[in-house]
């Protein structure tokens, strides 16, 4: 008995019992599609919060200050420590460095008023963040020196204080009570990941620094953020960092007041979260394919006992213990095949339509299924009906062919 | 090679049924030439039964030896059987044990496939079928045929694999007497054409007297006529 017989074959008589095989196909069916669905829906909610780590920027450090018991006398970064790690002969792996000035503010417009994170930035920041506006300019070098009164702001803050966020150039919006001028509109970065990245007022850091922010020390700023010159160049980057910052800072051994964070520290964090997050949603569907796997050995045990007489016959005719074996078995592997097939269809649909219902309510997921994932769905369902096949199969091929024809 | 089609010596079966043994078959010595007619009878009980399961090699004797037609059945394990049942014994049961599923075709080609022969299976039980008359029905399933013809297809299916011994357990038991003579008459012709040795197990004289010989069990011994 070739292969392709025993398929055709199976087939006939799981179609002679057209209802129960359809409902033993379904158990498996829901555990692939939910499988499949989980799968896709995690590798999209991961592959969601990636791209908006990534899209913070490119080859990113970020260096704060430390604040732990540990390390007497911290040392808080400066503009100076800034200005150091912009010298390119004693940190040429950096490429840019951003320092930044952060805080909470009241913004208003007339009546209209909101609690706002300002951040005081240099005109670096637009690079190495990968900020682009929709209209106006960033923050140059003269409002820098000059400590103009100037703002760069987010769409959202944008259409929360002006009602819209196009043609808002040019207005003025009062933070913590002083007038500033907005010179631009950034582009919209999407809500998830770090808070809202939408909704965020940048002024030039030495303005943040006399006027809206007060530190300890005048030239304090709260990070440094820098881009180092390729990703290759990153570690290299975060030595040169320390290195710099351990002599300015006159540090002792392994007692750095400071903290320099890779993008890839965050990426890999993330990654963990979504992919247990993953694992999790894709373990509670997999325990609904071992039910679909439990159906389908309930309904073969009950096959076997129904065609006992069968059995009998066909051994009587010559048939070996193998023959049976293969019979019951490729029944079992047709019905979660097929099982599997349609399932991959189904968790294909509901991640797809997981995915429209998530950007139609503002979160893009895009679910990926991948031909990863259908492989596995379809050899794990394809295992689990031979796993639970092999028992009722076993027990028909060692039926005694006399007491197997003598059965009523 | 021996005139012996079947040769057994002193073949005993003891069942266990719970604490109580069963002594089915108390030492059966019977031999049976090539192209005999043989007719198997005894009242219930008698062993007529697991004889036949023991000539048919679905069981094996608890003691003794049975040669068929030459090799020695009685030291075979359980795949080897199945392969003597396929190539040497054709069965006609009383309630024609047929796939209800299949056509008389698919019906009269499953000892061939059991076989492992992949070509000419089709047109081999088309020749089958007609052999036994039916050569019009070979599509047609079971529950679409008389209990006659539901009979031929099964002695169709016996015949395929062209074996040493047609074994008939009460061909005609279901069967209304003009069918049951028929069904005979072509199993006498099958043997008379093809000298395929025929074994009867009967309880009724009339099928057992249309036999060249009678062999009478009783309480698993053979009573000498």
């Amino acid at each position: 008995m070739n292969a392709v017989q025993a398929l055709i074959e199976a087939l006939e008589s799981l179609s002679a019992n057209k209802l129960r095989s359809g409902l033993t196909i379904l158990g498996i069916v829901i555990g692939v599609a939910a499988v499949i669905a989980m799968l896709s829906i995690g590798q999209g909610a991961q592959n969601s919060v990636t791209g908006s780590i990534e899209g913070i920027g490119t080859n990113l450090l970020f260096v704060m200050q430390t604040r732990s018991e540990d390390v007497r006398n911290p040392k808080p970064l400066t503009m100076a420590d800034a200005d150091a790690l912009s010298d390119s002969l004693n940190a040429p792996s950096l490429a840019a460095v951003a320092p930044i000035l952060q805080g909470n503010v009241d913004a208003a417009v007339g009546s209209e008023k909101s609690s706002v994170t300002v951040s005081g930035v240099t005109p670096v920041y637009a690079g190495v963040m990968n900020e682009t506006l929709t209209e106006g300019e960033f923050i140059n070098q003269d409002h820098m020196l000059g400590r103009a009164s100037v703002a760069v702001i987010g769409p959202d803050t944008a259409t929360n204080l002006f009602g819209s966020e196009f043609g808002v150039v040019g207005e003025t919006l009062r933070v913590n009570g002083q007038p500033f001028r907005v010179i631009g509109v950034l582009k919209s970065k999407g809500g998830s990941g770090f808070g809202n990245q939408d909704d965020r007022i940048l002024v030039p850091i030495t303005t943040a620094q006399t006027r809206l922010i007060h530190r300890e020390t005048r030239n304090q700023v709260d990070m440094i953020y820098t881009q180092s010159v390729s990703a290759e160049a990153t570690a290299q980057a975060q030595e040169e960092i320390a290195t710099i910052l351990r002599s300015r800072h006159n540090t002792g051994l392994n007692a750095d007041d400071f903290s320099i964070y890779s993008q890839q520290d965050f990426l890999a964090t993330a990654q963990t979260i979504t992919g247990v997050f993953t694992i999790f949603l894709g373990g509670i569907a997999a325990i609904s394919l071992l039910v679909g796997g439990i159906g389908i050995m309930n309904i073969m045990l009950v096959s076997v006992t129904e065609r006992t007489r069968e059995i009998g016959l066909r051994k009587a005719l010559g048939a070996r213990k193998e023959d049976i074996l293969v019979q019951f078995l490729s029944e079992s592997a047709v019905l979660s095949l097929l099982g599997g097939v349609v399932g991959i269809g189904l968790g294909w649909l509901i991640s797809f339509v997981v995915g429209q219902v998530a950007s139609a309510s503002g979160t893009p997921i895009n679910p990926a299924v991948g031909l990863d994932t259908i492989l596995l769905a379809t050899a794990f369902s394809t295992a689990i009906g031979l796993f639970f096949g092999l028992y009722p199969a076993n027990r028909a091929a060692s039926l005694q062919p006399v007491e197997a024809l003598r059965y009523e | 090679m021996s005139d012996w089609v079947i040769e057994t010596q002193d073949l005993t079966k003891v069942y266990k049924m719970g604490e109580v043994e069963v002594h089915a078959l108390q030492g059966v010595s019977i031999k049976i030439a090539r192209g005999e007619v043989v007719a198997i009878m005894g009242p219930s009980g008698s062993g007529k039964s697991t004889l036949m399961n023991m000539i048919g090699c679905l069981d094996q004797p608890s003691s003794g030896e049975y040669f068929l037609d030459g090799e020695r059945v009685s030291a075979l394990k359980e795949n080897q059987l199945a392969t003597v049942r396929n190539h040497k014994i054709g069965f006609v049961f009383q309630s024609f044990h047929l796939l209800s599923r299949h056509t008389a075709q698919a019906n009269v080609e499953l000892p061939m496939r059991y076989a492992g022969l992949m070509r000419g299976r089709a047109e081999k039980a088309r020749q089958a079928l007609e052999v036994v008359g039916l050569g019009d029905r070979i599509h047609h399933r079971p529950q679409e045929l008389s209990g006659g013809q539901q009979q031929r297809v099964a002695i169709a299916r016996a015949l395929v694999n062209d074996p040493a011994i047609l074994m008939a357990d009460e061909p005609t038991g279901n069967l209304d007497s003009k069918s049951g003579k028929e069904i005979m008459a072509l199993l006498l012709k099958i043997n008379r054409e093809r000298g395929m040795t025929l074994i009867l197990v009967t309880h009724d004289p009339l099928i057992a007297a249309q036999a060249q010989r009678t062999i009478r069990l009783q309480d698993g011994k053979v009573e000498e006529a």
